[in-house]
């Protein structure tokens, strides 16, 4: 199971990613006041 | 802000309108092909003895042609749509989009073309040669750049929750796409894997599954999230759950695949693994389901007259079936009855037949009219009779797949006191025979009511004129 070298890895790469992202929606403010984001599209088109 | 300017800007409806138009023809034409398949094996004559028109030439050209062919140009026209309405700014990259629109096609001739001519690498849902997976390459890293590009100046702080889904189905694609489809080329149209034997297998399942998560999950959850609220008037039932459902499924995707290889060569622990992780997976799944279903809550009446509504809820009920279904029969004493049987291909349809597509046809109901200046389809009663053809056709065809395949894995199992098999082989095929004609007609009910859209898209069409919306002023900041 050699390709286990390269998934594994690979995935593990993936969740620094995912976490990355988390953090940076975190301290860029996207989930500040997250339930009138839900009702902005109703708004505007 | 300058208002004279932002008066001029317009969004780039020309590339959703192409795309949402082509979602239509090639939803008929992989439909179609799915409905021929599905004849030939309940009539195997029907190939006429043409090696073009055999079924191992032609399942392939099925299912890309609903999967990238349908769904993608799907995914194309109500991303490019969701991403410039929440982020109130014209697309990015206006000539990019259109080398999406014109490559995506080009990919779908060419898949269309290789085919039936028995050009393939062998690789479920990835069986385009090297050429094409080139172009494919180039025309989805456009994409990843018109729709990040588009994020990236929006007008709005506050990223819409849609556009987090269809951001990680660009993004996780494009690594399944350039991990599973690594290869040797050995001249034009013909190639290697760089893998072999079991890691194959591995990685073939590793972008299998992860292509049903990102591609036919997380791309049309991109859809749910815009545009059921919009069609109810409502916002989602909760955004807060929203927000969990997407970092959850994202992050505890990534290692169901192994439950494609159940009692073969991989590595028992590894099929362990992946059926934990299919478990899991019901959790954020149906957290995501129950939460578009709620946005409905306080204004069930909506259901009864607005039968794009009933698409896009109808859909997610299917949602909500194929992902409890998927887990159980993850559960390997489960797949030791089910796999290899008609049950999977019941699954795999009960998903992408009620989920993908009713989601998909909702969400064009939804867009088409609007595309064209108009308020509603040609003809809403059409809309209705495309609902309900297109129920009770999944209805036929799942539950005749249900009860085949569960009759195959009892009949493949069963042994006499002596050791021997009950059945042969060919007697399980014979007993099926009844369930596969059952699947032919829900088939073709589900054809025909993908024609009647058609049919209602032209009319719309013609009766309307394309109009491209001015972006508002922006008035939001959060």
């Amino acid at each position: 199971m050699d390709i286990l070298f390269l998934l594994i890895p690979l995935s593990v790469a993936l969740v620094l990613l995912i976490l990355g992202g988390l953090w940076w929606a975190i301290h860029h403010g996207q989930f500040e006041g997250v339930e009138q984001e839900g009702e902005r599209i109703l708004r505007n088109d | 802000m300058n208002s004279s300017n932002t008066q001029a800007a317009l969004y780039n409806d020309t590339v959703v309108r192409q795309f949402s138009i082509m979602a239509v023809v090639w939803g008929v034409v992989g439909m179609l092909v799915g409905v021929v398949i599905a004849a030939q094996l309940a009539w195997p004559e029907l190939n006429l003895g043409i090696p073009w028109l055999s079924y191992g030439r032609l399942r392939p050209l099925h299912t890309n042609a609903v999967i990238f062919a349908f769904g993608g140009c799907a995914l194309f026209a109500t991303s490019y749509y969701v991403v410039q309405r929440t982020c109130q700014v014209r697309l990015f990259a206006g000539p990019l989009a259109a080398f999406t629109f014109w490559g995506w096609q080009l990919v779908i001739l060419a898949a269309a073309i290789s085919l039936p001519l028995g050009y393939t690498t062998g690789k479920e849902y990835a069986e385009l040669e090297w050429p094409i997976d080139i172009l494919i390459t180039l025309v989805w890293v456009s994409y990843a750049i018109v729709f990040f590009g588009t994020v990236g100046i929006r007008k709005v702080r506050h990223i819409y929750v849609a556009n987090w889904f269809y951001g990680a189905f660009i993004i996780a694609v494009a690594i399944l796409h350039l991990v599973n489809s690594a290869e040797v080329p050995a001249g034009f149209m013909k190639s290697y894997s760089a893998y072999a034997g079991v890691q194959d297998a591995m990685v073939q399942w590793w972008y299998g599954h992860n292509a049903v998560g990102f591609f036919l999950t997380a791309g049309f959850l991109g859809m749910m999230y815009y545009f059921i609220p919009k069609q109810a008037g409502r916002p989602v039932y909760s955004y807060r759950l929203s927000i969990v459902h997407f970092w959850a499924l994202i992050f505890t995707y990534m290692w169901a695949g192994p439950h494609h290889l159940h009692y073969t060569a991989l590595p028992d622990w590894t099929q362990s693994v992946g059926m934990v992780f299919s478990l899991i997976l019901l959790a954020p799944s149906w957290g995501g389901m129950i939460n578009g279903i709620m946005t409905l809550s306080g204004a069930w009446h909506k259901l009864r007259d607005d039968p794009v509504l009933r698409f896009l809820i109808v859909s997610l009920s299917f949602y909500g079936m194929s992902t409890f279904e998927g887990p159980m029969m993850s559960i390997k004493t489960v797949n030791a009855l089910s796999h290899y049987t008609d049950w999977t291909v019941g699954h795999v349809h009960s998903g992408a037949l009620g989920w993908v597509g009713l989601i998909s046809m909702g969400s064009l109901y939804y867009l088409i009219p609007r595309l064209f200046g108009k308020k509603t389809m040609y003809s809403v009663k059409a809309i209705e009779v495309h609902f309900w053809t297109a129920t009770i056709g999944i209805v036929l065809y799942i539950a005749a797949m249900w009860i085949a395949g569960v009759m195959q894995g009892l009949m493949w199992r069963a042994i006499n006191a002596d050791g021997t098999l009950t059945y042969t082989f060919v007697e399980g095929v014979k007993a099926t025979f009844p369930f596969y004609v059952i699947r032919v007609t829900g088939g073709l009910l589900y054809l025909g009511g993908m024609i009647v859209m058609l049919w209602n898209t032209w009319m719309t069409a013609i009766s309307g004129r394309s109009v491209d919306t001015p972006v508002p002023a922006v008035v939001a900041h959060a």
